[in-house]
């Protein structure tokens, strides 16, 4: 075993400090600047390093919260928790025009009601404020295509990337120049690894919903997925049973399209250990990630975030 | 050998040591994508469910590979990268051993993708360089291995690809490495290891090869595992600000991101490019204060006096500061899709500072695949020169080689906003400091009333034959004869003096803007009303030359008369000889003219008569110029300071 030079700052110490660096140059650089806040862990480090990146000062930019109005209850709950706090603003944005439409990812199935309450909702949200810079928790261990993408990633004026076209981007030197109606999306966390989120979280102790801790919850066997059901407004289709199974969460999402996975990790060393010898993927979770291997590059292309 | 699951304790104390970030690089069909998938699978850090989709995907785009998988579907993420078999940008990979924590930036080949290697090289300590054992070193190792040394990394690993393919015979091998190491050397990198791959198979990648016995080193993981990737620091404390913060009356703190050096509490520290000094009172983070701080780090600064000090100022140490000017040496390496021309202006960003910047002159450019150097007039698409820049103001700057922060810039063109260079620092040019401006009495106010008017530029632009030269000398003879001090200053007769060496060429065009500009400039100083009456195709020239005055000296006039109109016209038989082709780069016909997007004057020249547009444009200038006539002294309360 060969001694390593001892080493200053550890490997979460300068994923922190990178992403300060990101926060400060967004505040800096753009007229209004907002937090996407997803309320998930991913939201909950980056409204950790808001916080660290201002202080002593209050964050500079608001939250802003894509309500599809199908989220876990426990997610609304933690959310107004957060704005209950009173240092940083809350905004939530419903498509109205959807509700109205009575969208629903249990009738509608995943891809028109992401479309519709997610990806539409969010470019109706940023014309609405005029948004522009949106800070994302998205991180390029995630799935393929964001695996390619910029820290500062343009939008033109109608929100689409262009995965074929990127702005090179150099050392910790951000091009924050656009036009007006353009935007940029900006993710701090892109070099961190699912791993280094809950590492993080546990060494400073961020709070997170009480969903990724392994507890026994009402679910349904779905196509191979635990599905929760969470509300009145579930849909049992002919021969599902709800059992109680002792389940947790590594993705949240809109409930009706999120597996949970058995678990019985009910601590951050118990969800940690689990993850280590853990042999699939964050991401599996999700309905909406299960189409062709390509689609996270279509929506984002979108719009999606 | 560290493959599978990873034990908690081992994850923490993967978190305690140094992550390597690293490049792979190599050409088309090196299996580059394939070397990174296979590693990533030896590590143990392909899930499941990952797997199912690679088997899938393997099936369906190779029938011919059986049940063997083709893991460079782990890593090409676009569909238009799946669909041609080639990397198109840099992919971003994550993975840890027991040992270490890595990040991998997988970068394209393709000599049309440079920028997104370049990109991807900008952050890294250490590249893979890959070269296919049957064809040896290419033109693009060359390339990949020069553009690594030229963004600042000092480690290759050169990997022998497809070994199995040549019978794994060491020969082979030993002429490839001692080739490149020559190499290597010549284009300024510190340390070369090299080893003999098979990329699909994994052999010498996840595991020493049983084929390959004369080989006795370290398997690829195991040499990223163990290798020395410590990048020199900085040594001088050096902190570009990067926002002030201000919540309260009380408070007031630098925040941003030291790029050099350590910080102490009490420490005596310099504000630059200025010259104001001050002790540093408190090192603020969120998670308490500290005693000292170093390289790496996020912190909030606080001063023990108030200071005028701003985003884009570098807060160094006193007894070391920073070396500051506006003129230096570097390498810039083009990614713009139109040309560099000498002398059109960029924004420059540096740190966090951003200063409008001109390339002064291209000492030479180097060709990528062979380093020669070559003259250049301009530079194309990944191309690399050796340039002098000059900035507007002066900045506090390292060189490259000593501090990537303070010597790395990047070039962002004015209009179309996209990151059109990099560049590396080299050395000040110490004659810009030394070149002071001369304070004189007399201003320009003063000039101006005593010839009872407030000087201006009205710089009319148009296609040949619009009419610019018309209506300027309408309104010049009208002017005069009203008793305003002016004059006309025309491109086509400038050309015939101070822009006599210059052709029409679009390097030759910018410069030809500049030195007009230039000289309008000092005529407004000098108390006059300037006429300037030039085709002036590009905006972003126009926009320079507005640049050089005060708000409301410069009026842009649009001369807007259609191209058939000027054709029809074409009272120097002009558009006739360019549409012989007797005449080259003639602006509307074979050289662009790019529209005002908003002039200050727009005139739509078809249907109307010249004097009646002079005569409108007179009008609305009368109002403007006119000052009290003031011929006693320059003894008036503005000049006596």
């Amino acid at each position: 075993m060969t001694t390593q030079s001892p080493q200053r700052h550890s490997h979460l110490d300068d994923l922190e400090a990178e992403s300060i660096h990101i926060f400060r140059e967004v505040a800096a650089s753009f007229q209004h600047p907002v937090m996407l806040y997803s309320i998930g862990k991913d939201s909950s480090v980056l409204l950790h390093l808001l916080r660290k990146a201002f202080f002593p000062a209050r964050p500079p930019m608001p939250l802003l919260h894509v309500d599809t109005t199908w989220k876990f209850r426990e997610m609304i709950a933690f959310r107004d928790e957060v704005a209950a706090a009173g240092d940083v603003e809350v905004l939530v944005h419903i498509n109205e025009e959807g509700v109205r439409q009575g969208i629903s990812p249990q009738t509608h199935g995943a891809t028109v009601h992401t479309d519709v309450m997610k990806t539409l909702a969010l470019k109706q949200a940023l014309d609405k404020y005029r948004f522009d810079a949106a800070i994302g928790g998205a991180r390029r261990d995630e799935e393929k295509s964001r695996a390619k993408e910029r820290i500062f990633s343009f939008r033109n004026a109608q929100h689409r990337w262009d995965p074929k076209s990127q702005r090179p981007e150099f050392w910790h030197t951000y091009n924050t120049h656009i036009r007006k109606g353009e935007s940029v999306r900006v993710f701090p966390l892109s070099n961190w690894t699912e791993m280094d989120v809950w590492l993080y979280i546990q060494r400073e102790n961020i709070p997170v919903v009480p969903l990724y801790f392994a507890k026994p919850r009402p679910v349904v066997e779905r196509d191979g997925a635990l599905i929760m059901a969470d509300d009145d407004r579930f849909l049992l289709q002919p021969d599902e049973t709800v059992q109680m199974r002792e389940v947790r969460f590594r993705t949240l999402g809109c409930y009706p399209l999120t597996g949970a996975v058995e678990s019985s990790a009910s601590t951050l060393a118990e969800i940690i250990d689990e993850m280590a010898r853990s042999r699939s993927s964050e991401r599996q979770g999700r309905v909406i990630d299960q189409d062709p291997s390509a689609s996270m590059e279509r929506k984002k292309q979108e719009g999606y975030f | 050998m560290a493959t599978g699951t990873v034990t908690p304790t081992e994850v923490s104390a993967s978190n305690a040591k140094r992550l390597l970030r690293f490049i792979t690089c190599g050409s088309v069909d090196d299996g580059k994508s394939t070397l990174l998938g296979r590693l990533l699978y030896d590590a143990g850090m392909v899930p499941e469910d990952q797997l199912a989709v690679l088997t899938r995907d393997s099936r369906k785009l190779h029938a011919e590979l059986g049940d063997k998988l083709d893991f460079s579907l782990l890593t090409d993420g676009l569909d238009a990268e799946r669909q041609q078999g080639i990397t198109i940008d840099v992919a971003y990979r994550y993975f840890h051993t027991a040992r270490r924590s890595f990040i991998v930036a997988d970068c394209p080949g393709h000599e049309q993708y440079t920028r997104n290697m370049a990109t991807g090289a900008s952050n890294a300590e250490l590249a893979v360089v890959l070269v296919d054992a049957r064809k040896g070193l290419l033109t693009q190792t060359r390339r990949h291995t020069y553009i690594c040394g030229l963004l600042g990394i000092r480690q290759v690993v050169l990997a022998v690809n497809k070994m199995d393919l040549v019978g794994y015979d060491q020969a082979v091998y030993d002429a490839i490495a001692d080739e490149y190491c020559v190499l290597a050397k010549d284009l300024g990198i510190a340390r070369v290891q090299c080893l003999p791959v098979v990329a699909p198979t994994g052999e010498n990648v996840g595991t020493r090869s049983s084929c390959m016995t004369w080989y006795d080193g370290p398997c690829l993981l195991e040499l990223l595992e163990s290798t020395d990737a410590t990048i020199a620091q900085a040594d001088d404390f050096r902190m570009p600000v990067q926002w002030v913060s201000r919540p309260d009356q009380s408070f007031r703190g630098y925040a941003g991101t030291i790029c050099g050096g350590r910080v102490t509490c009490g420490d005596e520290v310099i504000v630059q490019p200025g010259v104001q000094r001050a002790r540093i009172e408190r090192i603020v983070t969120a998670s308490g204060d500290l005693l000292s701080a170093s390289s790496g780090q996020a912190v909030t600064l606080c001063l023990d006096r108030e200071l005028d000090a701003s985003r884009g100022d570098v807060i160094a140490a006193a007894l070391r500061p920073a070396p500051v000017a506006d003129q230096f040496n570097c390498h810039l390496l083009w990614m713009g899709d139109a040309v560099l021309l000498p002398n059109r202006t960029y924004v420059l960003k540096i740190g966090t500072r951003e200063v409008n910047a001109r390339v002064m002159s291209i000492k030479h450019k180097v060709d990528v695949n062979t380093q020669a150097k070559l003259a250049a007039r301009h530079l194309e698409l990944n191309e690399v020169g050796y340039c002098t820049m000059g900035m507007d103001g002066a900045i506090a700057f390292e060189s490259f080689a000593t501090n990537p922060t303070l010597g790395g810039f990047i070039l962002i063109d004015r209009q179309s906003n996209a990151t059109v260079a990099c560049g590396m620092l080299d050395y000040a040019l110490g004659r810009s400091s030394n070149v002071q401006w001369q304070h004189v009495d007399i201003d320009k106010v003063v000039r101006g009333r005593s010839k009872g008017q407030h000087p201006l530029c009205l710089w009319f632009t148009g296609l040949s034959g619009a009419g610019k030269s018309t209506i300027a000398n309408l309104v010049e003879r009208r002017l005069h004869v009203l008793g305003y001090h002016t004059y006309l200053l025309d491109g086509d007769n400038v050309r015939h003096g101070i822009n006599k060496d210059l052709g029409f060429t679009p390097e030759d065009r910018v410069e030809n803007i500049r030195r007009i500009a230039e000289v309008a400039h000092l005529m407004v100083d000098a108390g006059l009303i300037v006429l300037v009456s030039v085709i002036s195709p590009y905006r972003s020239e126009r926009r320079s030359a507005r640049e050089l005055f005060a708000e409301g000296e410069f009026m842009e006039v649009f001369v807007d008369t259609p191209l058939e109109e000027c054709e029809r016209r074409d009272a120097k038989g002009l558009y006739q000889k360019a549409r012989a082709g007797l005449i080259r780069n003639f602006t509307g016909i074979d050289a662009p003219y790019e529209r005002p997007e908003s002039p200050d004057v727009h005139l739509h020249s078809s249907g109307q008569h010249a004097e009646h547009l002079a005569e409108q444009l007179t009008e609305r200038l009368l109002a403007g110029i006119a000052a009290p006539h003031d011929v006693v002294d320059g003894d008036t309360e503005e000049s006596a300071e």
